[in-house]
């Protein structure tokens, strides 16, 4: 295995925990809510993962666990902020320490044990071309729905009309109410779509990644995906591009302090966020195109007037 | 009315001497962890040691522990709270306690303080640490052997002379099979963290190294070079559960011996600040059966481990080159304590530049 196929395999891993929970708070923002809890979301996909999966020794059982865990908390967000219409931004902030905190003291009991690995597929041929084999072929399906889930979101948001409707909503409840649609359960619904893919994304870190449950193994990858939904101006193609740039950048500061090139181990690592930021500006130079995706309502609660 | 305040009183009084009595009898040892205890490394080792103090003193002492407490301002709180809460003795288990460490030991003189793996002490504080550089001595000869490349992965933490001189400790062991052994590093900066480590092991091991080694402390590593068909060692405990056929060996902390006998000390009002650095001879610094090696390496390294533990071989031994070319330590001459403590510099051999 050449180092070149080496470090784009590493980068592929690095990228996809990014992108599921980038993708699934995209969908929940353009409804108009802001879920800053995508890091409690995620952990505890990552622990009931994990759980699940020791248990009963089957990784995919773990993937389905992992969704249920993120849709869990994020159904706890919704009621919150939809029905009881508390602050979107203090109950975000409190689902990820809840998240953090919960997910814990769940994983008490499996913390340090060896885990079940999401295995790779193997297509007979395919897998086995010299270079775009493992790279094209042989990677776990999470990565392959990841990519997937760009495709789908895309085309639901801007070709379908369910899409519409999200973006009305997003971008004025009161309209989108008048017309009779039910703004509520629209959001109920992005909200937890955004729960599921961050679940997706945190059974990816303890199933796929590094195979074990260590307490904050999200290590802030959440508050990354955040971050790259804003910065890419609520487009699915700009968050991809965001989420593989940031895990090259940060693979590649791994890279080359092992050829032994005299950059500061410090600055290699705070480059993936500096590049990405800079990098989403400069694509997001659009000021009309910004103005368009930004949904207007974004964490404002939506009272239906009597 | 009266002779019932003062009757209700006194009996108060009685309550709470007893209750002191009592509790004057119970030592209460406390315990600051830098990770959680299910690191299954660092942590979960200093975790046996109070497993052990509990065990060997049964009731008279009571052991409380703080894990994942952050080095920085939260260590302090940390301390400070074990403290109040009348702890007799508290182990703070990191580096980076230092300072906090220090502090809270000011403003009460009367607890005492034993910090890891740190250099500074004060009468109520002292510092011990173990000779982790000897077991690096020992893998890094393991390595030479065992590796087809003859390029070692070195996941470090922190540029601090304790890693510093374990990275040059493995390196200088490697050249003593196969002096043109390369080591490539990189710097994680963090103590724990799994995604990094398990990224930095892939980098690695795609550049050609075929044995990894870190000191860090969770069992990513060790599971990625599973993953991938290459040997690596474990670190600070027996990692061979996450690793059957790619752990050839771990450098295991063991604490329990100085962790009991400074209970002991304590509990019998003998206890005075100090420097302690034990390391293979005394047992603090234990190497973890060696698996997966073929039995010539085997003896080869049971024999260093002898030789080190008779003082008949010493890890830096003269002549040592640093990285510049220049000689660090003359022939024949043994590095001192002191310079080892404050090592910046690689010795020749390991790829790339010392963050400062």
């Amino acid at each position: 295995m050449g180092a070149l196929e080496a470090v784009i395999l590493t980068i592929i891993t690095a990228s996809t925990p990014l992108l599921l929970a980038a993708m699934g708070e995209l969908v929940t923002e353009r409804s108009g809510v802001l879920n800053l809890g995508v890091e409690g979301m995620m952990i505890m996909g990552a622990v009931c993962g994990f759980a699940a999966a020791y248990t009963t020794g089957s990784a995919l059982l773990g993937i389905g666990a992992g969704l249920a865990g993120g849709v869990f908390m994020s159904l706890l967000f919704a009621f919150l902020t939809q029905t009881l219409m508390t602050s979107q931004v203090a109950t975000g902030l409190s689902l990820t320490l809840l998240g953090l905190g919960l997910s814990g003291l769940i994983g008490e009991g499996f913390t340090g044990l060896p885990g079940v690995k999401l295995s790779a597929i193997d297509i007979p041929v395919l897998t086995d071309l010299p270079f775009v084999g493992p790279i094209l072929f042989g990677q776990d399906i999470l990565v392959y729905f990841s990519l997937v889930l760009v495709a789908a979101v895309g085309y639901v948001l801007f070709r379908t009309r369910t899409g519409l409707i999200i973006s009305a909503v997003g971008g004025n409840h009161h309209s989108a109410h008048a017309l009779g649609y039910n703004v509520i359960k629209v959001r109920y619904a992005c909200i937890a779509f955004g729960g599921a893919c961050s679940g997706l994304a945190g059974a990816y870190l303890s199933l796929a990644y590094t195979p074990q449950w260590i307490e904050n193994m999200s290590s802030g990858r959440g508050w990354i995906a955040l971050a790259l939904v804003v910065f890419s101006t609520w487009l699915p193609k700009r968050v991809l591009i965001g989420a593989y740039l940031f895990g090259t950048v940060w693979i590649m500061g791994l890279y080359v302090q092992a050829l032994g090139v005299p950059i500061p181990a410090q600055l290699l690592s705070s480059l993936p966020y500096l590049v990405t930021i800079v990098a989403l500006i400069v694509i997001s130079g659009n000021k009309t195109l910004t103005k368009v995706n930004t949904p207007a309502c974004i964490g404002q609660p939506f009272a239906p007037e009597r | 009315m009266k002779k019932f305040v003062s009757s209700v009183a006194v009996a108060l009084a009685i309550v709470f001497a007893a209750g002191a009595a009592s509790a004057a009898g119970k030592l209460k040892v406390g315990f600051i962890y830098v990770g959680p205890v299910g690191d299954h490394g660092w942590t979960y080792q200093h975790d046996q040691g109070r497993l052990a103090i509990e065990k060997e003193f049964g009731d008279k002492v009571e052991t409380i522990y703080v894990e994942k407490v952050a080095e920085g301002p939260d260590a302090e709180r940390a301390i400070e709270r074990l403290a109040r809460q009348g702890v007799g003795l508290i182990f703070t288990t990191s580096f980076g306690y230092m300072n906090p460490t220090l502090k809270v030991a000011k403003r009460f003189p009367k607890v005492k303080f034993e910090h890891a793996t740190g250099f500074k002490q004060s009468k109520n504080v002292a510092t011990y640490n173990a000779r982790f550089y000897e077991g690096r001595y020992i893998i890094g000869q393991i390595a030479a052997q065992v590796s087809k490349s003859g390029v070692a992965g070195y996941i470090a933490s922190f540029p601090i002379p304790e890693v510093v001189m374990g990275i040059n400790a493995f390196i200088l062991g490697a050249q003593t099979i196969n002096p043109d052994f390369k080591l490539k590093v990189i710097w994680v900066n963090s103590w724990f963290d799994p995604g990094k480590e398990a990224d930095a092991a892939k980098v690695l091991i795609g550049q050609g190294a075929d044995i990894i080694t870190q000191h860090t402390d969770s069992t990513a590593p060790l599971q990625i070079a599973a993953d991938k068909g290459v040997f690596a060692f474990g670190q600070a405990s027996d990692m061979i559960a996450f690793a059957p056929k790619a752990q050839l060996t771990s450098i295991v902390d063991n604490w329990a011996p100085y962790y009991i006998e400074r209970t002991k000390a304590v509990l019998d009002g003998t206890w005075k600040s100090d420097d302690t650095w034990k390391g293979l001879a005394a047992g603090t610094v234990e190497m973890a059966p060696y698996t997966n090696l073929p039995a010539d390496v085997v003896k080869m390294a049971q024999d260093t481990e002898a030789k080190i533990i008779s003082g008949e071989l010493h890890p830096f031994k003269g002549p040592v080159y640093k990285q510049d070319g220049s000689e660090a330590l003359p022939a024949g001459k043994n590095l001192d304590d002191g310079t080892l403590l404050s090592m910046n510099w690689y010795v020749k051999g390991v790829d790339g530049q010392l963050p400062q």
